[in-house]
């Protein structure tokens, strides 16, 4: 954990609306573990006052330069424009300054008996999997990526994934890239096909609680990246909680996101009808 | 010329009611966790003092979600004051507390009369506290729900009533949800507090026009951060102005320049809340960049310059 005043070393656009950004972060190669995040500053004023949360897509280094630039270790995002921070996010470059604070919280267990692994991203859920594909490719465990999103353009980096020699399975609601309808329907159909695999799953609210009721019927290990409001990113507001298992309007009970998630087995998290509460 | 060159280090020491801080920079409570979770970005032993999280008899879970809603140059919180209660407190949290030379300042509340002196006189026995904050900005559960902040007899009552069984310094945390911030102080220093610190956050609310829904479940939260600055300067002036005993300045220090502004008006320490929810290393910065001036400005001691506002 630290924090560390740096530079941006590029921000792209990728897909209409969702960028790639990497900056130059010394150690995060080595410290830097499956499913957790990082607290971004782009602007030294107060407009917007708080940093906010971005989970770590990869971390690598760039070799060294014949022009006498040395070797240099990077973090790289990927994110979505939907507010006044991921706007500003997007009109940095190169050079430019940012305060990054991390890594940040606990990220995925690797499971150590399931050698079928099955990750679910919903959009920009699909983040903080390509670490964990990683780490189990790496294992020489059978990695399948189930991805969904609204249409072609909301799939993000399935070709690094299948360069990891992960299979790949896509579902669009408009299909217009791999099958038409949800990924959870595609989950079903994996399940039942690997029923001793273990589940991961980032996305919106929504897909979590499917994903979760599908498992909890199968029987499966499931772990989900959680997604809060948060200010601070180091256990210190306690802003970014969300309903523990034993929650109840008498007892509550609360997890913070940031320092015991965001990744949680679904089994610590109390499982509403409308999915997992707390954030948006 | 000749003069700044002579300063080599300026003293920023500071007395706080007999408590002896190495500086007058310390966090407000709530923004801080309890203490420990700040250790990989700063130095505890950098700072005046440290504050814990509001501490209360029994545990509380606080307010369900959405807690937090960041507004222009500020935010609300309604956190709902969640925290671990004094017995676990006293178990999980003061051993790290202890190992600290810096001095601990613990931050309580109660929701009764009962509460706040049960849990005053608990942390009258732990030598790891060196001196208490007790914040009134909470209802009264026994008396309709009344903030005991907010009503004159009902601070004083609180305040008289912890005072008697506490041999500790005892800061009282004001609230500027009141019409006249000097009545409160008058009201608190009458009643024994050695130490007013103001403010705790300006009670507000953000609306969703998407959702159509308040942003906060709980509706209202408290403002922070430098959208309320000045509203806190001006408070702070005024208690100044009212009171005999030392004054805390709280509300919107981001940097060294809001903090410099504080002790200016006469505040005798600061509290850096939100700013640490931004940038953990925050008051190790304002520290610094509160020596950086007084070496700049030739003031030897940070004494001479608090209250000095000319006028
Ligand atoms: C652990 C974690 C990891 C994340 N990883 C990524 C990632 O890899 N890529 C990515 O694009 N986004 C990620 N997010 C979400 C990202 O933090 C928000 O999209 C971002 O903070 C929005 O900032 P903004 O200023 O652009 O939006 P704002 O102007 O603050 O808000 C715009 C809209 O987005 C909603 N919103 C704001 N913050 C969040 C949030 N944290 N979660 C859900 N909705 C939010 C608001 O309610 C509002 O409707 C992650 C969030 C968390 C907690
Ligand atoms: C997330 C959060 C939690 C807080 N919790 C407490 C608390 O438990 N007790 C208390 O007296 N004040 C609490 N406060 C108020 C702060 O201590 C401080 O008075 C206020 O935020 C104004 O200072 P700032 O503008 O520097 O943040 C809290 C503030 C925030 C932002
Ligand atoms: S974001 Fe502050 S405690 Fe999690």
């Amino acid at each position: 954990m630290q924090d560390l005043k740096t530079v941006i070393l590029h921000n792209r656009e990728i897909a209409p609306g969702y960028f790639r950004m990497a900056i130059l972060a010394p150690g995060y190669p080595q410290q830097a573990l499956p499913g957790q995040f990082i607290m971004l500053r782009v602007q030294a004023n107060s407009q917007p006052l708080l940093r906010r949360p971005f989970g770590i897509f990869k971390t690598g280094t760039l070799p060294a330069e014949c022009s006498g630039m040395p070797e240099r270790e990077f973090v790289e995002l990927v994110y979505k424009v939907v507010g006044i921070g991921t706007q500003l996010m997007s009109t940095l470059q190169r050079g430019d300054e940012v305060e990054l604070l991390g890594p940040l919280g606990q990220g995925f267990t690797l499971d150590k008996t399931a050698t079928e692994h099955l990750l679910v991203g919903g959009g920009i859920g699909l983040v903080p999997l390509f670490m964990l594909a990683e780490t189990l490719c790496r294992r020489g465990d059978r990695v399948r990526l189930l991805v969904g999103g609204r249409s072609r353009d909301d799939i993000l980096a399935i070709t690094e994934f299948e360069r990891l020699g992960v299979e790949t399975y896509v579902a669009t609601d408009d299909g217009s890239l791999g099958e038409e309808g949800l990924v959870t329907a595609v989950l079903e159909r994996k399940l039942n096909k690997y029923p001793q695999a273990a589940v991961y799953a980032c996305g919106p609210t929504l897909m979590l609680n499917a994903v979760r009721s599908i498992c909890h019927r199968q029987q499966v290990a499931l772990q989900v990246s959680l997604e809060a409001l948060m200010a601070c990113g180091v256990g210190a507001c306690l802003g970014c909680v969300v309903p523990g298992h034993q929650h109840s309007e008498d007892d509550p009970d609360y997890l913070c996101t940031c320092r015991q998630g965001p990744v949680f087995d679904a089994d610590e998290l109390k499982w509403p009808e409308g999915g997992p509460e707390g954030g948006e | 010329m000749s003069k700044m060159a002579k300063i080599k280090k300026p003293s920023l020491a500071v007395d706080l009611a007999g408590l002896q801080l190495r500086n007058p920079v310390m966090p407000a409570s709530g923004t801080f966790g309890y203490g420990q979770e700040f250790a990989p970005y700063l130095d505890l032993e950098q700072i005046g003092a440290v504050m814990t999280k509001g501490i209360s008899l029994r545990p509380k879970a606080g307010n369900p979600t959405p807690r937090i809603a960041e507004t222009a140059s500020g935010m609300l919180n309604a956190i709902g004051l969640q925290n671990v209660g004094i017995d676990l407190f006293i178990r999980d949290k003061v051993p790290y507390l202890e190992t600290l030379t810096t001095p601990v300042i613990v931050n309580f509340f109660g929701n009764s009369l009962d509460e706040y002196i049960k849990v005053a006189k608990r942390l009258s026995e732990l030598p790891a506290v060196d001196a208490v904050e007790l914040n009134i900005s909470c209802p009264n559960v026994k008396q309709g729900g009344i903030v005991f902040g907010t009503e004159p007899g009902a601070a004083a009552e609180v305040v008289s009533s912890v005072r008697r069984c506490l041999n500790k310094p005892l800061i009282v945390k004001l609230t500027p949800n009141v019409t006249d911030i000097t009545v409160m102080a008058r009201a608190v220093e009458d009643a024994g507090a050695d130490v007013i610190s103001c403010v705790n956050t300006l009670t507000g609310m953000a609306v969703d026009i998407h959702k159509r829904r308040l942003h906060l479940a709980n509706g209202t939260g408290g403002l922070s951060g430098p959208a309320i600055k000045p509203v806190a300067l001006r408070m702070v002036y005024q208690v100044v102005q009212a009171v005999e005993i030392p004054v805390i300045g709280i509300g919107g220090i981001m940097t060294a320049e809001d903090a410099l502004e504080f002790l200016l008006v006469g505040a005798q320490a600061v509290q850096v809340g939100t700013a640490n929810l931004v940038n953990p290393g925050a008051m190790a910065d304002i520290v610094t960049g509160i020596e950086t001036f007084c070496r700049n400005q030739g003031i030897e001691d940070i004494n001479d310059w608090i209250g000095s506002l000319d006028q």
